[in-house]
């Protein structure tokens, strides 16, 4: 490199990366305890996945079933994830749900309303009673939205279209982070006491994915090379439902509200087929006929219908039907709501899904069943924090959201993502707010480490390779597709580990033409970084764990092992290799899993 | 458009300093969008070419352009229904400077946003339990329906035509913003005028331009602009305020 070029420098107390609804909580929070606060965005502020989430935040509100409690919430999530969730952050989460709720309200969200004025809950799958507060079916856009315009009230400074490519660490914990603008070109360094790492989600390392543009798991690869652990990561959820037709559109999701709400799953015969996979786990709760399943929606003295079991269990029925051939005409089954509701209610209740079908497939929902098929969707695995303060193994390094790990377990609720990012999101800021308080000065990076992450940045500039980085990316994801999908063995992982492997050395020789200027080309090169990573620990912890569980489901160990069921995965990056360690889980006081039995 | 086809798209290519349109040559896949045809462009043609876009399912207003002269979102936009208009043109947004090719600064809709005094709900009941009801918020949730993808703003001939009046109006988007938080039921911050000196709400001759464009149908003008400028009219012109005005001298 030549002469080095002039680098915007800033210092924070606290410094965010991710500006979904983990972030922007982790923001506000940090900035109301007096923190300086840097706000990163990869993206526009008010763009990031969280946008995307349409059905609800589950919180035991109990305006709907006043019945409902934390209690009931913490069973069904730990319930629904299998039993090797972070037992202490479900407790938390689901004590904390409802104030981080109302407290949405207070910055001006409008929930849907209960006939007595007060926020309108929603069935959804695997929880017991009626739970999710929702806006129709857009319900992420209104929680961005609000967090948005209460966190641009506030001393926070935002850099949009940013990307971070490092964080520093000095004598073991935080310092910094190395980045650039993406209108630019120019680099960026920030010093920080405490950074909250909010990436959010790493579903774009698969072909037909629910997700946006930014899900590349940049946090993954960031948290893994700073040094921190991450757990679980095999647990991937493919949500049962996205759209299968047309193929642009393939992936796009279609919210489990549709079955919250009363529709069903039918295969080609017509059949209410998910009566046929009811889990011996989850028979006390689940509807043995159509009848009693069609009554839970208003009298829930009844049992669940099997359409609304947790979304694992969905996912492999449908799976199964396709592949035993009663799928669709293009390979999926239907989700029929409109033989079941009135097109007003579906219009009113699920708007999104209306237009999106309509606009995207030219099918009238209100009318004819939707065609659907999952989707890469959710991980629930990803950095491993402290229950309490969300810190990770690296000290003043905070992560939350969909990126941090132990909450869901195997296996995430529908509605407990929402929730998640404000209750950790809140806790991330004011641990990290707290952290800062304690340490007296910023280190500043070192020059050299700041030099090698600018060179790094510059090389596909210069690159004497050819190889392109959307071609790359697209082989990335199909390989993940097909060896590391809904269902895995081990042949087909270690066939895919074989591929992934193969692409490290041509991703080293990606070529990036045009300026540094906006440049797609180049900002590829830095998500197939990430992707590259998240391919390869995930594909790593899944020929690791030989059960089926939750989001982890296998032809070649197709059942739960109870020897498993202790047990987190944790992944380390030591020396440039890749490390696993099977770590248990501690054991959960009785007053706890006394609650999980079914009543 | 059926699948095989050629798509020749012509997309402008350039920066602040001036570009000009280029040509590429896609193939049709079954419902292919806009966005799906540039973003296949630039894996195998044109590897810089800047688009900005997030979620490609309409729900994050990030790729908002104009095509065939008409601002759309690019990944709701099929290419079946323009195939009859020949080429697929697409430029950036006009009423924003140009960053890169399709991508534009339109960091001005963030500063007018930071502008408007925030939600401020008054205190709570004495059982702490607020309440709102369905009938009441219906209209507000319209408004909340707006996924920022700066159509309407775009569109907004105040500003399009005349970029001079970017410090002194705020646009459809922020009107909305406005009235969904003056008819919040539980906001207590008069904000008339500001509606009328900071947002410039005068300046909006209701051509309703706005409300064609919104990929969210929104009634931008009918429902929230009308509202408040008969808000801001039956303030400045309620002939007891202004007689109360003229002898106090008092704003109110």
């Amino acid at each position: 490199m030549a002469a080095r070029e002039p680098i915007d420098t800033h210092e924070y107390d606290v410094v965010v990366i991710g500006a979904g609804g983990a972030g922007l909580r982790a923001a506000i929070e940090a900035s109301a305890q007096g923190a300086r606060t840097a706000l990163i965005c990869k993206s526009l502020l008010g763009k990031a996945h969280t946008v995307m989430a349409e059905g609800g935040a589950a919180a035991a509100l109990g305006n709907v079933w006043p019945e409902d409690n934390w209690q009931v919430h913490f069973r069904d999530t730990m319930r629904g994830g299998k039993l090797i969730n972070n037992w202490k952050m479900a407790e938390i989460f689901a004590k904390e749900a409802p104030d981080r709720v109302l407290e949405l309200e207070e910055w001006g969200a409008v929930f849907d309303r209960t006939r007595d004025g007060l926020i309108s809950q929603r069935d959804f799958g695997g929880h017991r009673y009626a739970r999710l507060a929702h806006v129709g079916d857009r319900t992420g856009l209104e929680i961005i939205r609000t967090l948005q315009y209460k966190l641009i009230s506030m001393p926070v400074d935002v850099f949009m279209e940013c990307t971070v490519t490092r964080l520093f660490t000095e004598g073991g914990r935080i310092a910094g982070a190395f980045g650039y603008r993406r209108d630019t070109g120019a680099f960026l360094v920030f010093g920080a006491k405490a950074i909250v790492l909010a990436t959010g989600g790493l579903g774009k390392t698969w072909k037909h994915t629910s997700m946006s543009w930014e899900s590349t798991g940049d946090g993954v690869a960031l948290a893994l090379d700073a040094g921190a652990d991450l757990i679980d990561v095999e647990m991937v959820q493919f949500h049962p439902t996205g759209m299968i037709w047309p193929p642009g559109a393939r992936g796009i999701l279609v919210t489990e509200g549709v079955r919250g709400d009363g529709g069903v799953l039918r295969n080609a015969k017509g059949e209410r087929f998910m009566f046929n996979y009811v889990p011996e786990f989850f028979k006390k709760e689940t509807a043995d006929t159509e009848a009693e399943g069609d009554r839970w929606y208003t009298d829930k003295t009844n049992r669940r219908p099997p359409e609304l079991l947790p979304r694992d269990e969905v996912t492999r029925a449908i799976y199964a039907e396709v592949k035993a051939g009663r799928g669709s005409p293009h390979g999926g089954v239907f989700l029929d709501i409109a033989t079941r509701r009135s097109a007003e209610y579906i219009r009113k209740r699920l708007p999104s899904m209306y237009h999106q079908f309509m606009e995207l497939a030219g099918v009238d929902i209100t009318k004819a069943p939707m065609e659907v098929y999952p989707t890469c969707h959710y991980s629930m695995g990803g950095v491993r924090v402290d229950a309490e303060t969300e810190e990770t193994t690296v000290p003043g390094l905070f992560a939350a959201g969909e990126l941090a790990a132990g909450l869901h377990g195997a296996n995430r609720l529908g509605g407990n993502s929402l929730t998640d990012i404000l209750v950790f999101g809140r806790r991330a800021g004011l641990f990290a707010a707290q952290h800062a308080k304690t340490v007296p000065g910023t280190p500043p990076a070192s020059a050299a480490a700041i030099d090698e992450a600018a060179a790094e940045l510059l090389i596909p500039f210069e690159a004497a390779g050819g190889e392109n980085p959307y071609a790359i990316q697209s082989e990335l994801q199909e390989t993940m597709q097909d060896h590391v999908g809904i269902y895995r063995d081990e042949a087909g992982m270690k066939e895919g580990l074989r591929r992934i492997e193969a692409l490290k050395p041509r991703a080293q020789h990606v070529k990036v033409e045009g300026p540094r200027e906006y440049n797609p080309g180049w900002h590829a090169t830095r998500d197939l970084y990430s992707m590259l990573t998240v391919a390869e620990v995930v594909t790593r912890a899944a020929i690791e764990r030989t059960e089926t569980r939750g989001g982890h489901s296998r032809t070649d160990h197709p059942k739960a092992q109870p020897a498993w069921e202790g047990t987190n995965l944790v992944v380390r990056k030591r020396n440039g290799e890749i490390t696993l360690d099977h770590v248990p889980i501690p054991a959960m006081p009785a007053e706890l899993s006394a609650l999980l039995e079914v009543k | 458009m059926k699948p095989g086809e050629t798509v020749h798209l012509r997309v402008w290519r350039g920066t602040r300093t001036g570009g000009e349109f280029k040509g590429y040559d896609v193939t049709a896949t079954d419902g292919m969008v806009v966005l799906d045809a540039l973003r296949a462009a630039q894996a195998t043609q044109a590897p810089d070419l800047a688009i900005r876009w997030n979620c490609k399912a309409g729900k994050c207003g990030s790729c908002s352009a104009e095509v065939n002269g008409h601002p759309r979102l690019t990944c709701m936009t099929r290419l079946e229904e323009i195939h009859d208009e020949g080429p697929v043109t697409v430029a950036p947004m006009k009423t924003f400077p140009v960053i890169k090719d399709l991508v534009t600064d339109v960091s001005w809709n963030y500063e007018k946003a930071k502008e408007i005094p925030p939600f401020t709900p008054g205190p709570k009941p004495p059982d702490g339990k607020r309440r709102m009801y369905q009938e009441d918020v219906e209209r507000i949730q319209e408004f909340r329906k707006c996924i920022e993808c700066f159509l309407c703003q775009n569109v907004c001939h105040v500003i399009r035509d005349h970029p001079d009046n970017k410090p002194a109006f705020s646009g459809p988007r922020f009107l909305i913003h406005l009235a969904n938080l003056s008819m919040h039921p539980w906001d207590t911050v008069d904000r008339t005028e500001f509606v009328k000196r900071q947002a410039g709400i005068g300046f909006c001759n209701i051509t309703k331009c706005c409300t064609e464009v919104c990929p969210e149908s929104i009634r931008i003008t009918d429902n929230a602009i009308i509202p408040l400028k008969e808000r801001v009219v039956s303030r400045d012109y309620d002939p007891i305020l202004w007689l109360w005005r003229k002898v106090t001298g008092r704003a109110k």
